[in-house]
């Protein structure tokens, strides 16, 4: 058992030396720039005076390392500063927003998750047929359309006829089935773009076992083939199926920036895109730092659940 | 349901015409000279119908000013008007027609997206093939800087860099060809080390060839295939995340015509049941859809002659 707990241990502290490299390269690429973050902002017609106000506002008179510290200090404990462009507190701005992004991420999840098992699982098992062949080229197809597109697609077909809200205007006072109405084509859109790929790769490792001597044991035993892809192939094919969610979940972080802006979600990719529009750059740098957190959490998280899943790395000799 | 009903015989319409399309297509390729139809020959009607959507784009987007019945900027009469003889698929938010920015959006975002590739490929390859080839602390310094640029999400760092060199096609560009071209290194290095330990590398070696040679005559002929197929897949997600980026407003500004900002600029009509604004998106998809289907076959076919 130490072995597994050594090895878990050793990808979380490889996991926190991402981040940290990650959190030097949100902070660093300010530093690339030439010339000075005040001077690009208040634009070419400030004084010297009111630059030299500014820059001692946001500190930067004070050497990089001093200021890296401070900010990762404060991110560490939720503080990022204040805001550029309106001087409110960044975790102010935040805190109501992630929990909205991460319903709408849990709640596509919830949905796409079960959906693309249960869709690759059906492909694999009537592999080659007319409904795997479909459920191909539908898939090739939705992997290439921009999340845009599938929104828009949708709230012409569903909103447009009055059955969903066309903008997911939700706010905290609102009951768990009212977010869920208005939230539902967010969710619909985002389960759409990542479905596609979870099925296939969940398919593909389905049928890759399928040439193993035990399946064609199990084959010969005379079982039916529901039985056998269920108990047989599936615990095996655990292992890249938690990857390909993890990685797609993933995905959905990137994705719900777009998804966000067309539903007029007030999550935290519609204030991330705001915020690079009128440069503010505390803000796109907190917004940057939280995503990559749950982008590196969750690969990380795929990381261990799939060595876990595996008898032979748990119980190793 | 009959406009369900109606919706459906529509996509259907539209898919056994795509395919009696593509079967034309391919049937007049056979009829090239034996020498050059043989990769024509075993070709599925996928990647027939792709390839002359790519033909077709490549076309219209070279074309564009001659085909286009209006200027790209010019604005013509009211805003929104409805299809009609005169303005094809009616006028935009400003009153400019619709279809001649969506053959303007053509040259300008496929133009664009195929210069972000091509840098991307080129900063992305070269250090990759150099990584694989000379090995020991260039590989290791390479490969773990890309590590760790990889781990932040495309869109994320695209919006970051963005915020701190502000938003202009030139920098969109170069921010997006960084962030590809650290893809297109993880797979050049990888396609290249699998390479590099063959045997003629190591007569090319002994025979006392320089780096240049051994990379540009002995390793990259033989990386083409999937750098070609790497080339098609970028070239997607390149368009996909520019037209993100423009739909956001970030990306390429008004008022050049492209995909992306056309969609974002006309979103209004389709909760009024206009389905204008969705041709500019149906457009991106539509090569996306098509440069898959291509590179689908060509990689089918790169490994079938490996056999």
């Amino acid at each position: 058992m130490s072995a597994v707990w050594q090895m878990t241990a050793s990808r979380v502290a490889l996991g926190l030396l991402t981040l940290f490299i990650i959190s030097l390269i949100i902070f660093g690429a300010l530093e690339l720039l030439p010339g000075d973050l005040a001077e690009e902002i208040l634009g070419q017609s400030a004084t010297p005076e009111t630059v030299a106000a500014f820059r001692k506002e946001l500190g930067l008179d004070l050497p990089a390392h001093v200021r890296y510290f401070d900010w990762l200090g404060g991110a560490a404990i939720g503080d990022f500063g204040n805001s550029l462009a309106n001087g409110r507190p960044v975790s102010e701005l935040i805190a109501a927003r992630l929990g909205n992004t991460l319903f709408l991420a849990v709640y596509a999840a919830l949905i796409a998750v079960p959906l693309s098992l249960m869709l690759g699982i059906l492909a694999a098992l009537y592999r080659n047929s007319l409904y795997d062949r479909f459920v191909n080229v539908f898939t090739l197809t939705s992997i290439s359309f921009p999340e845009f597109f599938v929104a828009y697609i949708l709230i012409y077909w569903l909103a447009q006829s009055g059955l969903f809200p066309s903008m997911s205007n939700i706010s905290p006072d609102m009951g768990l089935f009212e977010r869920l109405y208005r939230g539902f084509l967010p969710a619909l859109t985002l389960t759409l773009v990542v479905t596609a790929h979870m099925m296939r790769m969940t398919r593909a490792a389905i049928i890759n076992l399928l040439a193993s001597p035990y399946i064609e044991m199990a084959r010969l035993k005379g079982l039916r083939p529901s039985r056998i892809i269920l108990q047989h192939a599936l615990p095996n094919a655990l292992a890249p199926i938690i990857n390909v969610i993890a990685l797609n979940l993933a995905y959905l972080i990137t994705g719900v920036v777009v998804v966000e802006v067309v539903f007029v979600y007030p999550g935290m990719g519609q204030l991330m895109v705001d915020s690079v529009a009128k440069r503010d750059v505390t803000v796109v740098q907190a917004c940057a730092l939280i995503f990559a957190l749950a982008y590196v959490a969750l690969n990380l998280l795929a990381d261990i659940l799939s060595t876990l899943s595996n008898p032979r790395l748990v119980h190793r000799r | 349901m009959p406009a369900f009903l109606e919706n459906l015989l529509w996509v259907i319409g539209t898919l056994v015409a795509c395919a009696i399309v593509a079967w034309i297509f391919r049937f007049c390729l056979r009829l090239i000279p034996a020498t050059w139809a043989k990769p024509f020959n075993d070709m599925p009607l996928t990647a027939s119908f792709g390839l002359l959507v790519v033909i077709l784009y490549a076309v219209v987007s070279l074309l564009a000013p001659i085909i286009a019945p209006f200027g790209e900027r010019e604005i013509v009469d009211a805003e929104y008007l409805p299809w009609d003889t005169t303005y094809i698929l009616g006028t935009d938010n400003l009153g400019r027609d619709m279809l001649s920015r969506l053959l303007y959006g053509a040259q300008n975002t496929v133009g664009i997206a195929f210069l972000t590739t091509g840098i991307a490929f080129i900063a992305g390859a070269v250090p990759g093939l150099l990584a694989a080839t000379l090995g020991g602390w260039v590989d290791q310094a390479l490969s773990r800087t890309v590590d760790v640029l990889m781990a932040i999400p495309p869109l994320i760092f695209a919006l970051l860099l963005l915020t701190i060199v502000g938003t202009s096609i030139t920098n969109m560009v170069i921010v997006i060809a960084l962030i590809e071209a650290t893809r297109v290194y993880r797979l050049a290095r990888a396609v290249a080390a699998g390479v590099v330990v063959m045997d003629y590398i190591e007569a090319a070696k002994l025979r006392g060839e320089g780096l240049v040679w051994l990379i540009g005559r002995e390793i990259l002929p033989n990386t083409a295939a999937p750098l070609v197929a790497e080339f098609g897949l970028r070239f997607c997600f390149v368009i996909l995340l520019i037209s993100a980026l423009s739909f956001l407003g970030l990306g390429i500004q008004p008022p050049t015509a492209d995909w992306g900002s056309m969609v974002r600029d006309n979103a209004t009509l389709i909760t009024f049941g206009d389905i204008t604004p969705l041709l500019p998106a149906a457009a991106i998809a539509l090569l996306t859809v098509a440069v898959n289907f291509v590179v689908d076959w060509m990689l089918h076919r790169a490994s079938g002659l490996k056999e």
